[in-house]
């Protein structure tokens, strides 16, 4: 899988109450509406800026705070191609895997906002075409690759009825 | 090679040999979903082609987080889930029944060497009862619900051994606040935490239930602690089932293992907008504060309001701040009740909310104002938590909080006391 967009950097700790706002997340189903509002509180304009494919770019620990899994999916419903980030909070990347949204670990620290970057998930590598760097992700786990690979984890439940990991 | 208490119960549930990083699917004994994320549970369901839930009986439904309706939205998506756990059979606590972390220990859901998976992040609270408990998703939780399993990386274990004895005025809060800046919020992440030492034996279960529930906020999966007579009591009094407590072996292996002698803890604050972001309670002493909150699944137990109320007791909230009560249960209401502790805070001017999550996570129950500080109870305080970005929370234990409810400021509650 090739993914292609522009950077948008966030800083370390990026909780879920910053992705989308428990205001909004109780009250709807509608992504859509939810995504208008998605890191609001960090960058208001970020929901109009983002374009289709475009990263979230961000430091350590992203996606720490609540289970909401209504933070990957306003993400996905944003436009928002893939998060990279040095390290993620474990339900938000348990989620994001879960809802199909690409998640990759690796090296954030030389990429600015608006840099173009090309990430190739088989391959393992990070192309800052901007600045002419390659930066090597860390792998998914083999259980989350084969759930990313279905679809996510209710595609992954459709065709196999339960888990089919091992 | 010895266990930890995390492979040992993973080991347990998922019939396999397992030790930290191996991935196994094991059996989940009780799954548990919340208002703000059960629903989409509901539509993955659907998406998934479930026919029905796995033993509905070891599934619930708690109505919490926005309880009761504060907007027709929601109100739609409560039936949903009305709908849904009558059509399959499931549990449902439905508004008034309390917050799902107080509801599922003590309606006897869960006990020592339980595996129990919440989509809901402070599912880890019954770690304090020994069980592997942990937060996920929405797509994780309609998973469980079909197929009563779940896949897990076993964690590595991070032990935190805590000496000494905790002066008087400091409180497991003050304990659970200070560990989490010395490790900050991503210390222990994918990590199982452990949590042991005198000064955790000593504490009440009740207490026990504070600490585990921000493991999260460190980072951690679960906030496991050892079943001692006080826990094999507690279980006892709420539930029938058998439970197996589960203990480490000596030559377990730990990624790292902490000590802190907590002796001369000073009551301690998590300052806006990190959890964190941790001080001695005199670092913040004078800061005015416009609203105070007691409750959540955090503090909202007897033993919270009792605590509160022994520093209300015959005083009243400052005129310029609105004390916010919320009880963790229904039970826990009644309790309040026949103890004395609720009209002692109902007396000093506190305002009493449905059990539930109160103002928390920014439903309703009390959305503060631009520029308004808020000492809270709760586990988080982050920016815009409370449904303003322009307001401040600090985090802090129901005493500090009732103390600084009647000084309209940060208050060491040593001062009371």
């Amino acid at each position: 899988m090739e993914l292609r967009g522009k950077a948008h950097c966030f800083g370390d700790d990026v909780n879920t109450d910053y992705i989308i706002s428990g205001k909004y997340k109780f009250k709807t189903l509608d992504m859509k509406e939810l995504a208008k509002h998605v890191m609001e509180d960090l960058d208001p304009d970020f929901a109009r800026r983002v374009q289709p494919g475009d990263f979230v770019v961000a430091g350590r620990n992203f996606g720490c705070g609540s289970s909401r899994e209504q933070a990957p999916l306003a993400l996905l419903n944003a436009g928002v191609g893939a998060v990279l980030a040095q390290s993620f909070a474990r339900i938000f990347y348990r989620n994001a895997i879960n809802t199909g949204l690409p998640v990759v670990i690796c090296d954030t620290s030389l990429i600015e906002s608006g840099d173009e970057l090309l990430v190739d998930l088989e391959k393992g590598l990070l192309q800052n075409l901007t600045k002419g760097i390659e930066v090597p992700i860390k792998p998914l786990p083999s259980v989350m690759l084969k759930i990313l690979s279905d679809g996510g984890l209710a595609e992954h439940f459709r065709k196999y009825g339960t888990f089919h990991l091992e | 090679m010895g266990k930890t208490i995390a492979e040992k119960i993973l080991s347990n549930k998922s019939g396999k040999n397992a030790y930290a990083n191996d991935i196994v699917v094991a059996d989940v004994d009780f799954r548990m979903g919340q208002d703000g994320t059960s629903p989409l549970a509901i539509r993955a369901f659907e998406a998934m082609n479930g026919k029905g839930v796995y033993d509905p009986e070891s599934a619930a439904f708690v109505i919490d987080h926005s309880a009761p309706s504060p907007l027709e939205g929601v109100s739609a998506l409560h039936a949903l889930m009305r709908q849904f756990s009558k059509e399959n059979n499931m549990l449902i606590y439905d508004i008034g029944d309390g917050v799902c972390h107080q509801l599922i220990p003590e309606k006897g859901h869960v006990g020592p060497g339980s595996l129990v998976i919440g989509a809901d992040s402070h599912t880890c609270t019954y770690g304090a009862l020994n069980a592997f408990a942990t937060g996920v998703g929405s797509t994780d939780l309609a998973a469980a619900l079909i197929s009563g399993k779940m896949w897990f990386k076993v964690p590595e274990t991070i032990k935190f051994v805590c000496h000494g004895t905790l002066p008087a005025g400091v409180y497991s809060k003050d304990l659970i606040l200070y560990l989490i800046s010395q490790v900050t919020a991503d210390g222990a992440t994918y990590m199982a935490a452990e949590y042991t030492g005198e000064a955790i034996q000593a504490l009440s279960v009740e207490a026990r239930f504070t600490i585990s529930n921000m493991a999260v906020e460190m980072g951690a999966k679960v906030g496991l602690m050892e079943a001692d007579d006080k826990v094999m009591e507690w279980v006892q009094a709420h539930s029938n089932h058998k439970f197996e407590p589960v203990s480490s072996d000596p030559d377990a292996e730990y990624a790292a293992i902490k000590e802190y002698d907590v002796s001369q803890l000073d009551p301690y604050i998590a300052k806006p907008h990190r959890v964190d972001n941790g001080v001695p309670v005199g670092e913040v002493a004078g800061t005015p504060i416009q609203q105070a909150v007691i409750g959540t699944c955090t503090n909202g137990r007897l033993e919270d309001l009792t605590i509160a109320a022994q520093i209300l007791k015959g005083r009243k909230v400052h005129p310029d701040v609105r004390l916010i009560v919320a009880p963790a249960s229904r039970q826990i209401y009644l309790d309040a009740m026949e103890t004395g502790a609720l009209k002692t805070l109902v007396e000093a001017g506190a305002a009493v909310v449905t059990p539930g999550c109160g103002p928390c996570v920014g439903t309703h129950n009390g959305i503060p104002s631009d520029g308004e500080n808020v000492i809270s109870t709760a586990n988080r305080n982050f920016k815009g938590r409370m449904a303003n970005n322009k307001a401040f929370i600090y985090l802090a234990s129901p005493a500090t909080v009732a103390a600084s409810a009647v000084k309209g400021e940060i208050t060491d509650p040593r001062e009371f006391i």
